[in-house]
């Protein structure tokens, strides 16, 4: 089996009108066993930037790390905040280091951008190849029911409360019909001045 | 020492020794497409798309793969569509002898057992066929069966089979399951209401699962028997 779906995760990014977001499972697992249900997979890298990433878990903490390592170097350096697309290019380039011996996450960025308040998300490969879209991206090992949820249940400028709700509904059902994924979620609303964190109560089996 | 000049030596003797060309022949395809049913209080709907697929080709736009076994009883098949036409044609005829037998149709929840019986005799050589079996039960009621290609099969209220199904199953779930919908009531789901979801979720299947496309065909099935509607899908 693949060395990205060894562990087990999904994460959707969403845009919304003036908010985005981003949700992920929280489960660690290895193969079919879950070993924990408290797991970090999305990460803040500035106010309103984040980051999921799903994929091999020890590459998801040391990719979290080195980004975080980068990024503030690039803010002490510059003295100002990080625009989500200029991030987008710092992962893209971290994974192309490593294009014959990759690091096994496909990342999803979600972010506000500091100075516009525009929404903006991506999602990438293993080796940085980006997608950027205007409606939401996935990424995980149940990324087809993903799409099934989020292709029929999104629809352009959700209010950040429709948004939770519209996110909330396609990760839920989409990781209840995977094996390796699921057991609670976490949800980030970002907006221009408030990030709101939830967590989700699920089916555990 | 020796052995090890004798290698080179040997390894050209056996390549000047011909040997026959094989040829290997593969009895199995792939050719796309989609089933969805769910089972109301009184009627059932079960709808296939009509793309006809083997790799990136289309070989068909107009090939629904749903069959009409009895006046209240339709089957959904998808998978391989040489092993579809053959079971198709194994099971009318089996019907065809039990109705003159019997001087009866035969219900739907017996379709659903013979269809199991029929699939695991080929248990070691399958049909490569997905079936969703759709009627009206002995009570009146809406009935859906699904199986799995050597016959195990289950009854349910809905179930999504065949290429996208991973992208539908979840749907139904929430919509006609009501899951994840914290104090939701189950209320019974309208004929009208069941025929625009299989709408909704077709189009989202076709917008990111090459494999269906074209069109959706829906039956609605009812005590009184069966009307059929074609749906267009993109066709990209």
């Amino acid at each position: 089996m693949s060395i990205l779906a060894y562990n087990g995760a999904a994460i959707i990014a969403m845009k919304g009108k003036d908010c985005v977001a981003i949700a992920a499972d929280r489960r660690f697992g290895v193969q079919a066993q879950t070993v924990s249900m408290d797991f970090d997979k999305v990460f803040e890298m500035g106010p309103h930037l984040f980051v999921g990433l799903p994929g091999l878990a020890t590459d998801v903490q040391t990719i979290s790390q080195r980004l975080k390592f980068r990024l503030n170097l690039y803010e002490l350096r510059e003295n100002r905040r990080i625009k989500p697309q200029t991030f987008m290019s710092m992962v893209s380039n971290l994974l192309y280091e490593r294009r014959f011996g990759p690091y096994f996450v496909e990342p999803v960025i979600a972010g506000l951008d500091s100075k516009t308040n525009q929404p903006y998300i991506a999602s990438m490969d293993l080796i940085g190849c980006p997608m950027i879209t205007d409606d939401f991206v996935v990424s995980g090992t149940c990324s087809e029911q993903m799409y099934g949820m989020c292709e029929s249940l999104w629809e352009p400028d959700l209010s950040p409360d429709d948004l939770f709700e519209t996110i909330s509904q396609a990760l839920m059902n989409a990781f209840d019909r995977d094996a390796l994924s699921g057991w609670g979620g976490v949800v980030y609303i970002i907006e221009k001045d408030k990030v709101t964190k939830k967590l989700l109560k699920t089916r555990m089996d | 020492m020796e052995a090890m000049a004798m290698m080179p030596y040997q390894q050209e003797q056996t390549n000047h020794i011909e040997r026959p060309i094989q040829h290997r022949f593969s009895p199995y395809d792939f050719n796309g497409g989609t089933v969805l049913a769910i089972a109301g209080e009184d009627f059932a709907v079960i709808a296939s798309d009509t793309r006809l697929m083997t790799g990136f080709s289309i070989l068909a736009r107009d090939v629904p793969k749903t069959t009409q076994y009895t006046t209240n009883t339709v089957v959904g098949s998808c998978g391989f569509h040489g092993d579809v036409l053959t079971l198709t044609k194994v099971i009318q005829t089996r019907l065809k002898m039990f109705t003159y037998l019997h001087q009866k149709e035969m219900d739907t929840s017996s379709v659903a057992a013979m269809l199991s019986t029929v699939l695991y005799y080929r248990r070691f050589f399958p049909y490569y066929v997905y079936n969703i079996v759709a009627g009206i039960d002995t009570e009146g009621k809406g009935c859906v069966y699904s199986f799995d290609p050597v016959g195990s099969y289950e009854r349910e209220t809905y179930r999504a089979g065949g290429s996208a199904s991973s992208m539908l199953q979840p749907l139904l779930d929430n919509q006609i399951g009501m899951k994840n919908q914290e104090g939701a009531k189950q209320v019974p789901l309208a004929k009208a209401k069941a025929v625009a979801l299989v709408k909704d979720v077709f189009t989202s299947a076709a917008e990111r699962d090459i494999h269906t496309g074209d069109a959706v065909c829906i039956h609605v099935i009812t005590k009184q028997g069966t009307t059929k509607e074609t749906y267009p899908l993109r066709r990209d």
